[in-house]
C-alpha cells in the first residue's frame, strides 16, 4: 500500500466514523465543537502513526479510544474543568465518572443514543435553519466545509463561518446534550425531519449543470434518514420521511430529458423508475401506517407519491385515493396550495367541472393571488369543459405570473391553442388532461 | 454510488451447509451495522448452484445447463447492496465484514449502474411516449 493509498484509506476511515467520535465525544465534554476538535486530533493522530504501523485490525475503535484520552486529558486539565464547573456545576458527578473510564466498555457501548443527542443538538431550533443544515452535514454527513459549500452555491468561508457560530451558539446558550422527551420530542423531532428534507430538495432541485455535489445531497438526506429511523424505529413519521425522500428518489432517471428538460410526472418514462427504491420506499411507509401513523404530514405526502409509484402507466393512477389523502392533508396542514392539488386530483377522478368546483373556491385566496399555477389549473380544467376563451385568458395570465421561462412558453403557447380551436368553434381538445401540480 | 458485494461460493456453500451459529450471530452484526450507518440498500444469500441452471445461447440456440457447477470459486453465495460515497468506502465496509468462508475466500465488489447513466435518445424517448399513449387509450376504452 502506498503512502497515498494509506491517507485515502485513513480519511475514508474517518469519515466512517467522525459521527460516531463526535456523539460520544460530546456526550463527555459535553460542547460540540470541542468534540469535533478532539475527533480531529485523533485523525491526525492516524495519519502520524499509521502510515507505520500499518493500519489497526479495528481502525474505528483505535480512533475512539485515542479520542478519549485526549477528551480525558482536556477534562483533566485544570482550566477546562474549571470553565465547565462555572457552567455546569451538576454534571460534575457524571464526570468524575467519566475521568474514571473503563475504555474498553466504552469503545464496545451502543453508540446510538450518542448519535441522537447528536442529531437532536444540530437540528436545534434555536439555530437558523441554515445553520442546522450545515452542521447536520458537517458533524453527522461527514461532509467537509467545501463539499457544503459546493453543495448550496455559497463560498466556502461562509459555510465555515455558519458552522463555526452554531457551535458557540449551542456553548453560550448551554443548549443540553440531549434527547428531548414527551412533548417536546414531537416539535424538535419536527425539526430533524424538517432539516433532513430540506437537505433532500436542495438535491432534489439541482439541474443538470450544476456541481455533483448537488444531487449527491440527495443521497445524504437519505442516509440520514435511513440512519434516523434505525435510530427512532418506533416514529411513524421518520418512516414517513424516508417513503417520501425513497420514492422521490426513484424518479431521477425519469426526471429529465435528453437534453436536461424537465419531465413533469404524467409523461415520466416509468420503466426509468428505480423499482427497488420504490419498494423500499412502500415497505417505509407500511411502517409508518403499522405505528399509527398514516395521518403524519410526512406519511401523507409518501402516501401520495405511492399512488403515482404503484401505477404502471399514468391512465392506472388512483386519483380518487390521491383526491382523499390531500382531503386528509388539508386537515393537519391547511393550505391553498394542497387544496388547489385536490381540486385537480379530484378533476381527474369525477371530471373537469367537480374540479373546477374547488378551483373557483379559491380564486379569491389572498395569499394564491400571484401563484401562477392558480390560473394554469383554471385554464386546464376551463379548456377542457369547452370554455376556450376563458381557459385562454387564464393560460395568459398564468404565463404573466410565472418566472420560469420554459413554463412561460408552455403556458403561452396553450392559450394559443385555446384560442385557434376557440376560433374553430370545434369539440375541446381531446388530449388535454389536467396537470398533475408540483 | 452504489456497489454490488458478492460473496464467492464454498465447497461448504455449494454442498448446502448453513453457516454455523457463531458465523450466523456474526452475519447478523454486521448486516445490522450496516443498515444503521444507512447504506444498506438490499441482501440475499442464494442457496447452491445445485438448485439452480443455467441457459446456454448459442446463435438462436437455448440449451439448458442444470446445477451443480463445477467451477465453485467463481460461484456467487450471496450478495449486498449498498449505496455508498466512495469506492475506499466499500472496501472499508467489505474490509469488516466476519469472513464468511472461515479459512480462504473472497469478496468482489462491482459498482452498479444507475438508471441515468443510461442516456435516453430522442428516439428512444419517442417510442417510449408513443407505446405510453397507446397503453393509456387501451386504458380509457
Amino acid at each position: 500500500m502506498t503512502a497515498d493509498d494509506t491517507h485515502r484509506t485513513i480519511n475514508t476511515v474517518y469519515r466512517l466514523e467522525s459521527a460516531k467520535l463526535i456523539a460520544r465525544l460530546a456526550r463527555m465534554v459535553r460542547d460540540v465543537g470541542l468534540a469535533e476538535e478532539l475527533a480531529q486530533d485523533a485523525l491526525v493522530a492516524a495519519l502520524e502513526q499509521w502510515p507505520g504501523t500499518g493500519i489497526p485490525d479495528n481502525p474505528g475503535a483505535w480512533l475512539m479510544a485515542t479520542a478519549k484520552h485526549r477528551a480525558i486529558n482536556v477534562l483533566r486539565r485544570g482550566k477546562m474543568l474549571e470553565r465547565k464547573h462555572e457552567q455546569l456545576g451538576h454534571e460534575l458527578e457524571a464526570r468524575q465518572e467519566m475521568a474514571a473510564p473503563n475504555l474498553e466498555d466504552m469503545v464496545d457501548d451502543d453508540v446510538g443514543d450518542d448519535l441522537l443527542r447528536l442529531v437532536f443538538t444540530a437540528c436545534h431550533p434555536i439555530l437558523s435553519i441554515e445553520a442546522r443544515v450545515a452542521l447536520t452535514l458537517r458533524l453527522l454527513g461527514g461532509l467537509t466545509t467545501d463539499e457544503i459549500a459546493r453543495a448550496f452555491l455559497v463560498s466556502e468561508p461562509t459555510i465555515a463561518q455558519r458552522i463555526v457560530r452554531a457551535k458557540r451558539t449551542l456553548a453560550e446558550e448551554r443548549v443540553p446534550y440531549e434527547v428531548p422527551r414527551g412533548d417536546e420530542l414531537t416539535q424538535r423531532l419536527s425539526s430533524v425531519l424538517g432539516v433532513i428534507y430540506l437537505i433532500f430538495n436542495e438535491g432534489y432541485s439541482a439541474t443538470s449543470g450544476d456541481d455533483l455535489m448537488r444531487p449527491q445531497l440527495c443521497e445524504d438526506a437519505l442516509r440520514l434518514g435511513r440512519i434516523l429511523a434505525q435510530l427512532t424505529p418506533s416514529e411513524p413519521e421518520v418512516h414517513g420521511l424516508v417513503a417520501l425522500m425513497e420514492i422521490h428518489a426513484s424518479r431521477t432517471a425519469a426526471r429529465t430529458g435528453p437534453t436536461g428538460e424537465p419531465i413533469l410526472l404524467p409523461d415520466q418514462n416509468r420503466a426509468r423508475w428505480d423499482r427497488l427504491l420504490i419498494r423500499r420506499g412502500l415497505a417505509a411507509l407500511e411502517r409508518a401506517e403499522a405505528l399509527g401513523g398514516a395521518n403524519g404530514p410526512y406519511a401523507l405526502q409518501a402516501a401520495l407519491t405511492a399512488c403515482h409509484a404503484r401505477a404502471n402507466t399514468a391512465a392506472e393512477t388512483d386519483w380518487a385515493r390521491i383526491a382523499s389523502l390531500y382531503a386528509s392533508l388539508a386537515q393537519i396542514m391547511p393550505s391553498p396550495v394542497v387544496e388547489l392539488n385536490r381540486a385537480m386530483a379530484v378533476a381527474m377522478a369525477d371530471g373537469p367541472a367537480a374540479g373546477l368546483a374547488i378551483v373557483d373556491a379559491l380564486t379569491s385566496e389572498p395569499s394564491l393571488e400571484r401563484y401562477h399555477l392558480l390560473p394554469s389549473a383554471r385554464g386546464d380544467l376551463l379548456s377542457k369543459l369547452g370554455r376556450l376563451d376563458e381557459a385562454r385568458a387564464e393560460f395568459e395570465r398564468a404565463a404573466s405570473l410565472t418566472r420560469n421561462a420554459r413554463e412561460r412558453t408552455l403556458l403561452l403557447e396553450r392559450a394559443a391553442t385555446c384560442a385557434r380551436d376557440s376560433g374553430n368553434a370545434g369539440p375541446p381538445s381531446s388530449d388535454g388532461r389536467p396537470r398533475a401540480i408540483g | 454510488m452504489r456497489f454490488m458485494v458478492l460473496v464467492k461460493a464454498t465447497k461448504e456453500s455449494e454442498a448446502g451447509a448453513m453457516p454455523d451459529a457463531e458465523l450466523l450471530t456474526a452475519m447478523g452484526k454486521y448486516n445490522e451495522e450496516l443498515a444503521k450507518a444507512g447504506i444498506l440498500l438490499d441482501l440475499s444469500g442464494l442457496h447452491p448452484s445445485s438448485k439452480g441452471a443455467r441457459v446456454r445461447f448459442s446463435g438462436s440456440n437455448r440449451t439448458v445447463i442444470d446445477g451443480p457447477f463445477a467451477e465453485t470459486k467463481e460461484l456467487i453465495a450471496g450478495y449486498w447492496l449498498i449505496q455508498v460515497k466512495s469506492k475506499e468506502e466499500a472496501i472499508e465496509w467489505v474490509k469488516r465484514c466476519p469472513n464468511p468462508h472461515y479459512a480462504e475466500g473472497e469478496i468482489e465488489l462491482r459498482q452498479v449502474f444507475e438508471l441515468s447513466d443510461f442516456t435516453v435518445t430522442p428516439e428512444a424517448q419517442s417510442s417510449y411516449d408513443s407505446v405510453a399513449a397507446q397503453l393509456e387509450a387501451r386504458a380509457k376504452a
